[in-house]
């Protein structure tokens, strides 16, 4: 099973209950995969304030205000550290591959996401209890995905939670499971491509991400990965501007997306989206085989 | 938790499913008495909603509804005022089940007899393994509509999506607009006298108001395996 949700919100109003509304989106698809989770945000004040570089890690060797301190001293700038435990969030007006690049110098940690505004969040357990952990509810912001996981291709550990995000900004969430991700996987690190863990949906991550850096459009990216992986997937992709769903050519694994002129959301079922503001008058339709589907900032 | 029920005399009964459980409403659904409607109110795609009705009462769920709406149906009459989620009406054995939006993918799933009518378009795999239901849908119809279809009848009035029809045994399918594709051993085939009637007949009983002259019939070419007598265990 698995199950995902993503809003992507148009009016600025709401932006103060992006992580209200997601929470409560995730928890109606929780017995759809009760066995970890992980969740991402774009743009909350507190973890990713304007005009800062954010890193999300796991496996932090120190505790988050120390791995902060030396972080900061490698980098020179002031670095401040969150522990939302399992993961440590850094914070610093610097270069988000800098920032990456200076705290990995300081141990060896997992990045689970970086980038301008996003912000990601994994665990293992309940959905639910690892969404008030992280005070996720309180999250304000202009997009966010979050993921409940039922794991069928690598363990259940908090790496192997989604979303995955690999590229700057980038998500990507998955619903399904990749059948030939291990040779596309070998062809990737032919490439040089680096992976972090034995997941199948790392791969289409990694996929995606690769794509987007030599230059292509998400949609461009998303109908290259629906043309090299096989297997049963809807996927869920965000970036610093997008917002994109994509389901194989079978298209078994459920979708549903909601649009209305102040967002636009999508969910595994659509109990998950009942609770949205406006749900009434919007536009519901579940997308169609392999085909992309894409709203842009 | 006990089911939230109003009665109105000219509503019939209202079940709130905001104030009670999937469980709690099934219950009372399966008390209904025929001739007094029952109406559940704000189903918000809850799942395995009127489930195994087994008598002739009118049951209304006022909003979407979740997966396996009307499982197993018999007798029952069950109207989704919105839209359906995965198998609505799966494994119907008799009675109604209309959708008056869209329904997802295996509507009317293996379903035995009853008349399932979708006023707005199916996904994919709508009456996968039909056994005798007669589905009419208003809109369009996903692909790999009808696979494996052993009997009853599959009306279109739009389009088809890809491999309708794939392995046939005897259901009739009949679309109105254009097919994307046929699956293996599907074909179209002549509309003679009886199919025009029959197809009238469902068209009426849905709802529908189209010229049967619009519709191509699909069927069986019967040439794969299982249709030689050399095959015959």
């Amino acid at each position: 099973m698995c199950g995902i949700v993503g809003l992507h919100l148009r009016d600025p109003a709401l932006y103060p209950q992006l992580g209200a509304l997601l929470t409560d989106m995730l928890t109606q698809l929780v017995d759809r995969g009760p066995d970890s989770a992980g969740m991402a945000v774009y743009g909350d004040p507190r973890w990713s304030p304007p005009g800062h570089a954010t890193v999300s890690l796991l496996d932090s060797p120190l505790p988050a205000a120390e791995l902060a301190a030396e972080t900061g001293a490698r980098l020179g700038v002031p670095v401040t550290g969150i522990d939302l435990a399992p993961t440590t969030v850094l914070h610093a007006p610097a270069d988000p591959e800098a920032l990456v690049a200076a705290v990995r110098a300081v141990g060896d940690v997992l990045v689970i996401g970086y980038g301008h505004e996003l912000t990601v969040l994994k665990g293992v357990g309940d959905p639910r209890v690892l969404a008030e952990g992280f005070g996720l509810a309180q999250a304000s912001g202009w997009q966010g995905v979050a993921h409940t996981r039922m794991a069928t291709e690598s363990a259940v550990t908090a790496e192997g939670s989604h979303p995955f995000s690999v590229g700057g900004d980038q998500c990507l969430v998955h619903n399904g499971s990749f059948s030939n991700y291990a040779s596309v996987r070998q062809r990737l690190e032919r490439e040089g491509v680096v992976f972090d863990s034995a997941n199948d949906t790392e791969v289409g991550a990694r996929f995606v991400a690769d794509r987007l850096a030599q230059g292509e459009d998400l949609e461009k990216a998303l109908l290259a990965l629906s043309e090299s992986l096989d297997g049963f997937y809807t996927l869920l992709v965000s970036t610093a501007d997008s917002f994109a769903v994509v389901r194989d050519p079978i298209a078994c694994k459920p979708a549903i997306i909601a649009e209305t002129p102040r967002w636009v959301a999508m969910a595994s079922e659509y109990r998950a989206l009942a609770g949205l503001p406006g749900i009434d008058s919007a536009r519901l339709f579940e997308p169609e085989p392999q085909e992309v589907y894409a709203w842009h900032r | 938790m006990a089911p939230v029920v109003a009665t109105t005399e000219t509503i019939g009964i209202t079940v709130d499913l905001a104030e009670s459980s999937v469980r709690a409403v099934n219950r009372a659904l399966r008390t209904a008495v025929p001739g007094v409607p029952v109406t559940v109110s704000h189903p918000a795609g809850a799942h395995a909603l009127a489930c195994g009705l087994d008598a002739p009462v009118e049951v209304t769920l006022d909003g979407h509804v979740g997966y396996y709406c009307a499982g197993m149906n018999q007798h029952a009459t069950v109207t989704v005022a919105g839209n359906a989620g995965v198998g609505v009406a799966e494994n119907m054995m008799s009675g109604r089940v209309h959708v008056s939006g869209d329904a997802s993918q295996s509507a009317g799933a293996t379903a035995h007899g009853g008349l399932l009518v979708i006023d707005g378009n199916a996904g994919a795999r709508c009456g996968i393994s039909m056994k005798g239901v007669d589905i009419v849908v208003g809109g369009d119809i996903g692909h790999m509509s009808a696979f494996m279809g052993q009997a009853g009848r599959l009306v279109v009035c739009g389009n088809a999506g890809a491999a309708l029809g794939d392995s046939l045994y005897e259901a009739r399918i009949y679309v109105r607009g254009s097919v994307a594709s046929l699956g293996a051993d599907c074909i179209a085939e002549p509309m003679l006298a009886e199919h025009h009637a029959e197809l009238a007949e469902l068209l009426a009983a849905a709802g529908f108001d189209y010229d049967t002259a619009e519709f191509t019939r699909y069927g069986s070419a019967r040439q794969l395996y299982h249709f030689h007598v050399d095959n015959v265990y």
